[in-house]
């Protein structure tokens, strides 16, 4: 096991290992980023929203008459003026349909009804005030168990006649008979309901764009916060094809510029963005729309809300013999999850974990209700948080049921080093891995038995402390082309690389950054393969005029991915100095050798031309018979997932008297192959650890029986304040992925995989001896009290 | 449409403009002045990206109407830097790795800077109790805590006040 990436290039440099500085922060310490509310456009008029107070409803009527009086307003557009075009509908990135603006029904509150278009926001903002919608409320379906149920109302009439139902698909995977048959003989058999609640990214940037139609050159700028943008111009081009409209993909160009976080929640296309592209193209300006808080909060993308039920089989002595879950995924009223369209319930299979399983089995439902299209990731590659949480908190359920340690049952069903590449029961192949030594590493950093001993203490005097551990796998890296696509976009990604005649470096990638630090750790990957230093390279993304197609960032995919690809585009430009070298050299290519930034001939150190040297070359000097410059671009199809993992260890202290938990220490050993920036990865790991704990204890998205969001706005739902936010303690192990070029896996979301179940298992932990096996997230102060409470503790 | 006349000083150079009665101090600094370095994260005051200093003291201005600030002195992120040379709190953000998307950065520098002005010495218990009303959803705050401790450093060391004038204004 190690602990480090091996540093093969200077400071100076700055490859792979080195903790530079980013190079995208003077812009944003001196308030320079150009994020998609600061963009004014010559003429741009302000797009505001009318949205639906009721859930479900028929509209009767809308009367803008009042609005179009209000000083500065230009038009209100409605879904009837849309449906002329065709544009009332639009697909979702899961293959389903949305409405733009609806026709006759709305779907859930907070629903686009209509749009204001004025000469300000603050005259759009009193146009909406005065739009006046006539509603019929109608039946609200908010229980996905109340929709699948007989004689329930179907909510999608608009679907096929064989699929008249609020059940949008079944889906499983595993094998049912064997994992059945080993629930029916086990010594040991465990079943449990883990809820995990819909919850919302929340990104302080909230979405936006501005849409800027040029009638006279037929040019569609759509500048926008979007995590995937080529993807975007695609669904455009598409969508406008289907509609007649004279916009086709050529003309189409998608910006994104600086964007105030993503964490999947500006992957999805939402109305908005479509009825700035109209209104654009009616009018012939461009048009900003720029999401509240609130609107954010109550009508974009959700995360979670999947009600899993759990078995799982086991030998007295704690060996873990199988595994069956099965699960109602709540969407709302359409799927407009991300998910590659092969696997509607992303990649939930990969349940099993980080544990030598015999078998397993896996079935999830998805089902519409009357709340706003669920399903995006909140920082997590498709479903995979919901794995971990269930089989986490199942193994600790199992581990207390059996009166083993939680720390010792797992390592006694590890899948083990040597296992891999390991081949899990629902069809995954684990690239790498050491589990045991991350979790013994976690457990010596935090003093484990001496934990458990001050517990043994603590508990005697009737104080309330619990250990928790979570040992997460993930699966990132989306994907191999043979299995992965959204919408048939096949799943690669991409990086063309053009070397000036003076030694400095442009690169242009596939995918985006919404805060991870592309610029600086794309340029490292460069800098570690063809030794430029860091400074000399930059790294530009967010503009489908100029980058490379990809699929964007999201799932932890940009270094699986793009940073493959950039270190292939590299090689291949290393391959082509070498020849251009051998002609400066007077030697055979096969003569030389490469050792940091230059190409020298074997035996003769001396006799080298430095990679500065050879691009100066590729321009002024190249031998006959070769093409100038020195160039090169990849489109990298990954031949697997990667499989970051990890173990956390939480230590909470809960308050009898309030039922508050409050974290006192919490360990991550993180392991995600090869790391390129050593300072990078500790801050996402803090920041994904935090949007771990969020979850754990504070976020949740809750409706009444009416549909009402109950948490629409900062003042109900939570984020964690730097008071409550624990001071992280982070180590890492190094195990490289074997089928990476640089043998990383991707880091940008593994904390919020696998920080929960290690909050939650220490709740539950520090409660156990009295009777509690499962709190499902958030362990709110109300939850906790009212067990203490009916405990008679409190 | 009614207006007022409003003048003020922002970032030392005197502005003015007609507004709104309504207009937020935020969409006069973004909108009017050009000023787009204060950002707005939400509708309730929670978020804190909007943070500026008005008269010396910290203040979230999607929380004022452009008319409250008439006369005022404003100091946005734009005025920190002195030039080329960063402000101490924008340095170490950058040397401590205190941001990542950089949203709510303005505003969790202009919280900092009230912060060390009232604190020169704080603990980290009251640093992370000094920026609770600025969320970041990036960094887990682990390492603007670490910035603003570097900061407070910074600024010992030279025998400087986090802003110069902020606590002569303040008074």
């Amino acid at each position: 096991m190690t602990t480090e990436t091996p540093l093969q290039t200077t400071p100076e440099v700055g490859g792979m290992g080195h903790s530079v500085k980013r190079k995208e922060d003077p812009r944003f310490i001196r308030g320079q980023g150009e994020y998609i509310d600061d963009l004014v456009l010559p003429g741009m008029l302000w797009l505001d929203i009318v949205r639906s107070p009721y859930a479900h409803a028929t509209i009767q009527g809308i009367d803008s008459s009042e609005a179009l009086k209000v000083p500065g307003v230009l038009a209100v557009v409605t879904g009837k003026d849309l449906e002329g075009y065709g544009l009332h509908w639009m697909p979702t990135l899961a293959g389903d349909k949305q409405m733009v603006l609806p026709t006759d029904t709305v779907m859930y509150q907070s629903q686009d009804v209509a749009a204001v278009v004025a000469t300000s926001r603050y005259a759009a903002a009193d146009g909406v005030a005065a739009v006046l919608v006539d509603y019929e409320p109608l039946e609200v379906i908010v229980d996905p168990f109340k929709a699948l149920g007989d004689g329930a109302m179907v909510l999608r009439p608009d679907r096929a006649p064989d699929k008249q139902t609020n059940r949008i698909w079944h889906w499983e995977s595993g094998d049912k008979d064997k994992a059945d048959a080993a629930m029916a003989s086990a010594e040991v058999h465990i079943e449990e309901d883990i809820y995990i609640p819909r919850i919302h990214v929340a990104s302080i940037e909230t979405c936006g764009c501005v849409a800027d139609w040029d009638p006279v050159r037929q040019q569609l700028t759509l500048h926008m916060t979007s995590q995937a943008p080529h993807a975007i111009r695609t669904v455009l081009a598409l969508v406008a094809a289907g509609a007649g409209l004279p916009i086709t993909e050529q003309n189409i160009r998608v910006k994104t510029h600086d964007i105030g976080g993503g964490f999947g929640g500006k992957v999805p296309v939402y109305p908005g963005y479509v009825l700035a592209v109209a209104a654009s193209f009616l009018i012939g300006k461009p048009v900003k729309w720029i999401e509240d808080r609130s609107e954010n909060l109550q009508a974009d993308s959700f995360a979670r809300d999947y009600h899993i039920h759990a078995e799982m089989s086991a030998t007295k002595a704690g060996k873990i013999t199988g595994l069956k879950v099965r699960t109602i995924a709540d969407h709302g009223y359409s799927d407009a999850a991300a998910d590659p369209s092969k696997f509607p319930a992303g990649l939930f299979n990969v349940i099993t974990g980080s544990y030598d399983f015999p078998n397993a089995f896996v079935e999830v439902d998805g089902v519409y209700t009357n709340k706003p299209p669920g399903g995006v990731a909140y920082r997590c590659s498709f479903r995979v948080t919901e794995a971990v949480h269930a089989i986490e908190r199942m193994v600790d359920i199992l581990a207390h049921d059996i009166g083993k340690d939680p720390a010792q049952l797992r390592m006694e069903n590890f899948i083990q080093p040597e296992q891999f590449p390991y081949a899990t029961p629902t069809g995954w192949s684990y690239d790498s891995g050491n589990y045991p030594a991350a979790l013994q590493k976690a457990m010596d950093t935090i003093d484990y038995a001496g934990l458990r001993k001050e517990q043994a203490e603590k508990r005697a005097r009737g104080e309330l402390m619990g250990i928790g551990i979570s040992s997460f796998t993930e699966i990132v890296g989306a994907g191999p082309s043979h299995d992965f696509d959204i919408l048939g976009l096949k799943m690669f990604d991409s990086c063309e690389i053009r070397v000036h005649p003076t030694g400095k470096v442009l690169a242009r990638i596939g995918v985006q950054t919404q805060g991870q630090g592309h610029e600086t750790t794309f340029a490292q990957i460069i800098a570690e393969e063809l030794g430029f230093p860091v400074g000399d390279i930059k790294i530009e993304y967010g503009d489908t005029d100029t980058a490379p197609y990809g699929l964007g960032t999201y799932a932890s995919r940009s270094t699986p991915v793009a940073g493959a690809a950039t270190a292939v585009a590299a090689r291949k430009i290393k391959e082509k100095a070498r020849h251009l070298a051998a002609h400066l050299l007077e030697a055979s290519a096969d003569d030389l050798e490469w050792t940091n930034g230059r190409w020298s001939v074997k035996g003769s150190p001396d006799r080298f031309k430095t990679i500065q040297d050879i691009a100066f070359a590729a321009y002024t000097n190249h031998p006959a018979g070769m093409e100038a410059g020195l160039e090169a671009v990849d489109y990298y199809d990954p031949p697997n997932l990667t499989f970051p993992f990890g173990s956390y260890i939480c230590v909470v202290d809960i308050d009898k008297g309030t039922g508050e938990v409050k974290v006192r220490r919490f360990v991550a050993i993180d392991d995600c192959g090869n790391i390129i920036n050593p300072m990078i990865v500790d801050g996402q790991i803090h920041g994904g650890l935090t949007m771990g704990f969020a979850p754990a204890l504070y976020e949740q998205i809750t409706y009444d029986d009416n549909g009402n969001n109950l948490t629409g706005t900062f003042m109900d739902y939570l984020l964690p304040t730097a008071i409550e936010t624990p001071a992280w303690e982070t180590g890492k192990t190094v195990t490289p992925s074997p089928h990476h070029p640089i043998g990383a896996k991707g880091v940008g979301e593994s904390a919020t995989v696998g920080a929960p179940p290690a909050i939650a298992n220490a709740v539950v932990d520090a409660l156990w001896h009295l009777g509690v096996r499962n709190i499902d997230i958030p362990i709110t102060p109300q939850k906790v009290w009212a067990i203490l409470h009916e405990k008679g503790i409190s | 449409m009614m207006t007022k006349h409003v003048s003020m000083t922002v970032n030392g150079e005197p502005k003015e403009a007609d507004v709104e009665p309504r207009l937020l101090l935020v969409h006069l600094l973004r909108d009017v002045f050009e000023l787009t370095g204060t950002h707005i994260g939400c509708d309730t005051s929670n978020c804190g990206a909007c943070t500026v200093h008005v008269n010396g003291q910290s203040a979230k201005s999607c929380t004022m109407l452009a008319v409250q600030a008439d006369g005022a002195s404003i100091r946005t992120i734009e005025g920190m830097a002195d030039g080329a040379t960063l402000h101490p709190l924008q340095q170490a953000f950058w040397d401590q790795h205190g941001l990542q998307c950089g949203f709510c950065t303005p505003g969790m520098i202009m919280q900092a800077a009230w912060l060390l002005d009232q604190n020169a010495d704080p603990t980290e218990e009251e640093i992370r109790a000094g920026i609770s009303g600025n969320l970041c959803r990036c960094t887990g705050y682990v390492n603007i805590v670490k910035s603003i401790q570097q900061a407070a450093g910074a600024l010992a060391e030279r025998g400087a006040a986090p802003v110069d004038g902020l606590a002569v204004a303040a008074g």
